[in-house]
């Protein structure tokens, strides 16, 4: 196995270990708590009223926030290798990424002009 | 670790031993921030008489008996939760903040893996806690946890871009993206010529270390970004329908996360476990107790931060991650990578 894929074990390993602990105290969990079963105790919480429906509804605004997410997500992806690299690139990339950061700076200051941020 | 004890193991081996201790490293970092700050700093400062009771001084059995509590908890799951994937939420959170301690380094040759995208895939994992929070909240059948986790999606992601974007600057200065290249790049470095104490990032990368404050706070959802389990409008968010263990590991999932935060802006920005002029062994020994005092300080920096601030409303916190933190984390990259090239 080479060095590249024992550092990913690693990760599989925690993975792993996480399940681990989690599963050792729920199972431990289970030996000690009491268990006693009424139908009331299963019943949604709402603050003391019975719940009418099971989902609420709530207001898609949000995903407009996930779009911008996006956009600025995937320009992360690209700019960290830059960063690496730029003392070996020079100028040309920092010319380079000046471009890039002010189109999409462009795409924020029009969500920005549309009242995209705005919440209201 | 191995190496110092002068054993010679196979790597197997090794990794196992690392995998154990950081098993308990992560609760029992969990405990210390949640004793120290979450506990005994929060009843001083907000002068809380019931965590400085039990057990006479200074309250020291308030955590075990929260433990002994946690544990004697019945087990409730809503009639018309999604059982399974209620059930596994929780486990994906701590699974997240388990993951982050894999590349974090305590010394020259402790650390679990030194991974060679090491800052990029502690930002990656932790924010894979998102996806739990979403499974909890939706998995609940309950209006407030739905409203909840919608509130915390929303959060985190609009917090990662300055969080990731607060890194960058510290990637270009180092020229690499690994945990430990990072230290070694700030034991190594000089202000104006003089390296008496090395290059520690906060100097040159003060906006840097701002934003990654900043951002790091509310993806802790810590006051005054807890819009997410706000408790006196939403009675916990996503957390609401959890009982006993499976609660508590929302709480270690918090906490522990809150650590390797504390663990990674020590490392980015405070020069981590380096001790100036201090290589080899004796750095190995020494290096977790510096990382861990470094560590200490930023960690009651958000705790301070926390218990100390009201609540933001939800339109405040988006704006200011977008109309304030991104743009000015853009302009610190640019600035950044100017400084590079032209010195």
């Amino acid at each position: 196995m080479t060095e590249y894929y024992r550092n990913y074990l690693a990760v599989a390993l925690f993975i792993g270990a996480a399940l681990l602990m989690a599963g050792g105290m729920l199972g431990l969990g289970r030996l000690i708590r009491p268990n006693r079963p009424q139908p009331q105790k299963y019943i949604t919480y709402e603050a003391g009223s019975d719940p009418i429906g099971g989902w609420g509804q709530s207001n898609i605004r949000y995903y407009v926030y996930a779009l911008l997410f996006v956009m600025f997500d995937v320009e992360a992806v690209f700019i960290f290798p830059w960063a690496v690299r730029l003392e070996f690139l020079g100028w040309f990339a920092v010319i380079e990424m000046i471009v890039f950061v002010l189109i999409l700076t462009l795409g924020l200051a029009y969500a920005w002009r549309k009242g995209v941020l705005r919440w209201a | 670790m191995t190496h110092l004890l002068a054993l010679d193991v196979g790597w197997g081996t090794t990794l196992a031993i690392k995998t154990i201790i950081i098993l308990a490293l992560v609760p029992a970092g969990a405990l210390i921030l949640g004793y120290t700050f979450l506990l005994k700093m929060m009843s001083h400062m907000q002068s809380r008489l019931g965590p400085m009771d039990p057990g006479g001084f200074h309250g020291w059995f308030q955590l075990i008996g929260d433990g002994i509590k946690f544990i004697q908890k019945e087990d409730v799951m809503p009639d018309g939760a999604d059982k399974r994937v209620f059930a596994m939420a929780p486990v994906v959170i701590l699974m997240s903040t388990f993951l982050i301690f894999v590349v974090i380094p305590a010394g020259p040759r402790i650390v679990v893996k030194n991974l060679d995208v090491g800052v990029f895939y502690a930002l990656a994992v932790s924010s894979l806690s998102v996806i739990g929070v979403l499974m909890a909240g939706w998995a609940s059948s309950n209006k407030f946890a739905l409203l909840g986790a919608l509130r915390a999606a929303a959060q985190l992601i609009a917090y990662e871009l300055p969080l990731l974007l607060a890194v960058v600057g510290v990637v270009i200065q180092a020229g690499t993206m690994s945990l430990q290249g990072i230290v070694v790049a700030q034991q190594n470095g000089s202000i104006f010529g003089w390296s008496g104490i090395g290059n520690p990032y906060f100097f040159t990368q003060i906006i840097g270390f701002a934003l990654f404050m900043v951002a790091a706070q509310a993806e802790l959802t810590q006051t005054p970004f807890d819009m997410p389990v706000a408790e006196s409008e939403l009675v916990a968010g996503y957390m609401v329908e959890y009982t006993g263990f499976r609660f508590l590991f929302f709480y270690i999932g918090e906490v522990g996360t809150a650590f390797a935060f504390a663990a990674l802006a020590a490392t980015l920005f405070l020069g981590g476990w380096a001790i100036p002029g201090v290589h080899g062994a004796v750095a190995d020994l020494l290096g977790p107790i510096v990382l861990f005092v470094k560590l200490m300080f930023v960690a009651f920096l958000f705790f301070w931060v926390r218990f100390t601030y009201p609540r933001l409303r939800e339109d405040q916190l988006q704006a200011l991650a977008w109309k304030v933190l991104i743009p000015l984390g853009l302009a610190n990259i640019l600035i950044t990578g100017i400084f590079k090239v032209a010195f």
